[in-house]
């Protein structure tokens, strides 16, 4: 009886190998899946129905969230997929969705699975991707390859770029609204980590509310971490329960706009414009937003025509790099008019966001009277201002 | 409530019959899994072949793989000797922290050590490291008798959150811009390649040896396995049971903190507070499935290390949502922890019937009480 169950398995196993191995031949294992297959986590290739008669540069993505997060990643996603469309049949865009940012054995592993299906250009857009990839471009092991590095400062001379933006134009501006519609006199501020890029933002969302109400204070918490749904709701909920009447926000997903909204109060996004998100209609103001197609578009670009070479760009409000949502119908007139007036100001190139003096949170004056700050004193930034107490 | 059937301990499985079950598992699963799959729209023959190829079919495809299996092999062969004690260390998250903290005090203090000298001293501080994280809940295990699953598991925390800490604090880079992150060290303090793999693998092999050998021939190893099947007979022999179960932990720890020299030095090639990656958690499935056997854990690790290569393959190569690879690694594991369930204990259907009538403990007529 045994024997029998075991001639019966053993058939059984010996036909499902042999079905997997006679599959082996036509198997997609090589790359460039024509137009009718079904390309994975990649935009259709142009419009057109006839395969085009050069191959198309293959652009792959990283993304540390999901492309419908409702913020971050799928600002990140819409500037690839303005790329995809841009460059139509030039370019195929592929990405990888929910990669690790804290080790580099995760970006490595996304970084090889992408040029495993023939990318050459391989874009980190998560700060934590930056080493992880740093490393694999000055191994001499990927010469051929090309990566970008969205929010970093890793750059070498031959494969190795990255790109931001000023992310403290908008932010400015947003707190000129936040500092005129609060009553409470105290904003709340959802933070990702306690680092320079987020301290610049905490800063200047500070100044441009105090600019407009020196009694405005910001309460920050941080929660150590890009993308934590339920953790950025619960911090927003601290805040509004401290009596913090509008939210402000540096992390990836739409919950403390949630959060704002439930409790009644107003609310500033970050990286997409969530105005039409279902039940912020009566709470949204408006959200600093990117668009790294900016970047994106004319890079690759450049890379098909062989004229690329890595730079640090750092966009601005002037070139679209960054912007403000349009404001909604939650945001005064008053509010509405100030930002225009020194949105315009911002855009014409004279307007410099620190401006001293300016006193940080301790007292001390960090710039002085009459200094302004340039890009790279910014970068230098690891104070918060007067007026911005935070909890870990 | 009565079943009709009785589920017994076996005493031994013979091993062909083992590897039926085994197989049966593994068949049922892969049946299971394509019935998922085709559910999704896709041609599950398909899918199970892209696994394959996505995970062997090209030399970095190998390369990737085998970078998973290294990290995966040592962690679990570290978990072993503590399972075979049947001292349930949770903690190698924890211990593979403390280890790569160690290691990276060592490379980031003595940057200008020739590798030589500088590689060894790193692995000799990460089996200290990871040993004495082990060797916490152990004191507490063998002098009060404390819970070392929940100890274990806590300590995990605390050592994510001390690495953490310096990442923010003391240990953060000044140099990268207010950026959080640990100094890269410096290249003396990366371990080289050799064939075109990191040379963790030659640790590996040489781990995966030894641990079979310090378990099945030397008198220590034996006195954990004692311990592990009856406290009261190695008492009863006069082994000092406190002793072993520190000894052995030490040892468990020691490895796991192995992996994170490994890691840091190889991968990562620096500190940071992502570096255990879950493979502390991984090689406790990996141990299991490997019944505590050193030489077999190698064979599970490499076996697991294609599926997770093969379901990163797959997302992008099939377009199958990461979601869906990760259900047919979750079935495909199901099966085969349960199928050792199989292995371990008998069911016997003997009908309602005599369910009952064994429940209402009533002698049964033809009389088969063994």
């Amino acid at each position: 009886m045994k024997k029998i169950w075991i001639v019966a398995v053993a058939v059984i196993l010996v036909i499902a190998l042999a079905a997997c191995g006679g599959n082996k031949g036509s198997a997609p294992s090589a790359p460039a899946p024509g137009p009718g297959g079904s390309p994975g986590n990649s935009a259709p290739a142009g419009g057109g129905g006839g395969p085009s008669t050069t191959q198309p540069l293959v652009v792959g993505f990283i993304y540390i969230g999901t492309i419908n997060d409702g913020g971050y990643t799928q600002s990140q996603h819409q500037a690839t997929m303005a790329l995809q469309k841009a460059l139509g049949d030039k370019v195929k865009c592929i990405w990888l969705e929910n990669i690790d940012d804290t080790n580099s054995q995760a970006a490595q592993d996304a970084a090889k699975q992408l040029i495993d299906q023939g990318a050459t250009v391989v874009i980190g857009t998560s700060f934590g991707f930056g080493d992880g990839l740093f490393q694999m471009a000055q191994s001499g092991n990927y010469n051929n390859i090309k990566f970008l590095h969205f929010s970093g400062s890793n750059i070498n001379d031959t494969n190795f770029g990255n790109y931001f933006g000023a992310m403290e134009e908008p932010r400015y501006l947003s707190g000129i609204i936040a500092g005129m519609q609060t009553k409470s006199n105290k904003i709340g501020y959802v933070a990702a980590y306690p680092n320079t890029e987020v301290q610049i933002g905490i800063n200047a969302l500070a100044l441009g509310a105090q600019s407009v109400n020196p009694n405005a204070t910001v309460s920050v918490v941080y929660i150590n971490s890009w993308y934590d749904p339920a953790q950025e709701k619960a911090a927003a909920e601290a805040l509004l329960s401290q009596g913090c009447d509008v939210i402000a926000q540096h992390s990836d997903t739409p919950g403390p706009m949630l959060a704002a909204a439930a409790a009644g109060k107003l609310g500033i996004g970050y990286d997409l414009d969530n105005s039409q998100l279902d039940g912020l209609q009566d709470s949204y103001l408006t959200a600093p937003i990117w668009h790294q197609e900016t970047y994106l578009i004319p890079a690759v670009t450049a890379m098909i025509n062989g004229t690329w070479k890595p730079e640090s760009y750092y966009g601005n409000m002037a070139d679209g790099m960054v912007a403000l949502a349009p404001l909604t119908k939650n945001v005064t007139p008053e509010a509405k008019a100030k930002v225009e007036q020194v949105e315009a100001q911002i855009k014409a190139g004279n307007f410099p966001i620190f401006k001293g003096p300016i006193y940080d949170n301790q007292g001390n004056e960090v710039v002085k009277d009459g200094q302004t700050l340039d890009r790279a004193a910014i970068w230098t930034t690891n104070y918060l201002v007067k007026g911005v107490t935070a909890a870990q | 409530m009565i079943l009709p059937f009785k589920i017994a301990k076996r005493d031994d499985v013979p091993k062909n019959k083992a590897a039926l079950i085994l197989i049966l598992s593994i068949v049922l699963a892969l049946v299971l899994s394509g019935v998922v799959l085709l559910f999704f729209g896709l041609n599950p023959i398909k899918v199970f072949g892209t696994i394959v190829t996505g995970s062997l079919g090209s030399a970095m495809r190998i390369q990737q793989t085998l970078i998973k299996a290294i990290p995966l092999t040592i962690a679990s062969l570290g978990i072993l000797v503590a399972f075979k004690m049947k001292f349930w260390n949770i903690g190698g998250e924890g211990q593979i922290m403390m280890g790569a903290f160690a290691a990276s005090w060592v490379a980031l203090n003595n940057g200008d050590l020739p590798s030589p000298i500088l590689l060894p001293l790193m692995a000799v501080a990460a089996i200290v490291g990871g040993g004495v994280w082990a060797l916490i809940p152990a004191l507490f295990k063998a002098r009060m008798g404390t819970n070392e699953t929940i100890f274990t598991l806590m300590m995990n925390y605390i050592a994510i959150k001390f690495v953490t800490y310096l990442q923010y604090g003391p240990w953060k880079d000044p140099a990268a811009k207010g950026f959080p992150k640990i100094p890269a060290f410096s290249g003396n303090a990366v371990l080289p390649n050799v064939f075109g793999l990191h040379a963790g693998w030659i640790i590996m092999i040489i781990l995966v040896a030894a641990v079979f050998l310090f378990m099945n021939y030397t008198k220590k190893g034996y006195e954990i396995t004692v311990v592990g099947e009856s406290l009261d007979t190695a008492r009863y022999a006069g082994m000092n049971v406190s002793a072993i179960i520190l000894v052995a932990m030490s040892i468990s720890g020691g490895l796991l903190g192995l992996v994170g020299m490994v890691q840091a030095s190889a991968i990562e090639h620096t500190l940071t507070w992502g570096l255990s990656s879950g493979y502390g958690f991984t090689a406790i499935i990996t141990t299991w499935l490997a019944r505590l056997n050193a030489i077999t854990t190698l064979f599970v690790c490499l076996a697991f290390a294609m599926l997770l290569q093969g379901a990163d393959y797959i997302q992008l190569a099939l377009n199958v949502p990461s979601s869906v690879a990760g259900i047919v690694e979750g079935i495909i594991l199901f099966f085969v922890l349960g199928s050792d369930f199989f292995l371990r204990y008998r069911v016997q259907w003997i009908g309602l019937a005599r369910a009952r009538a064994e429940a209402d403990g009533l002698p049964l007529r033809g009389g088969a009480a063994e």
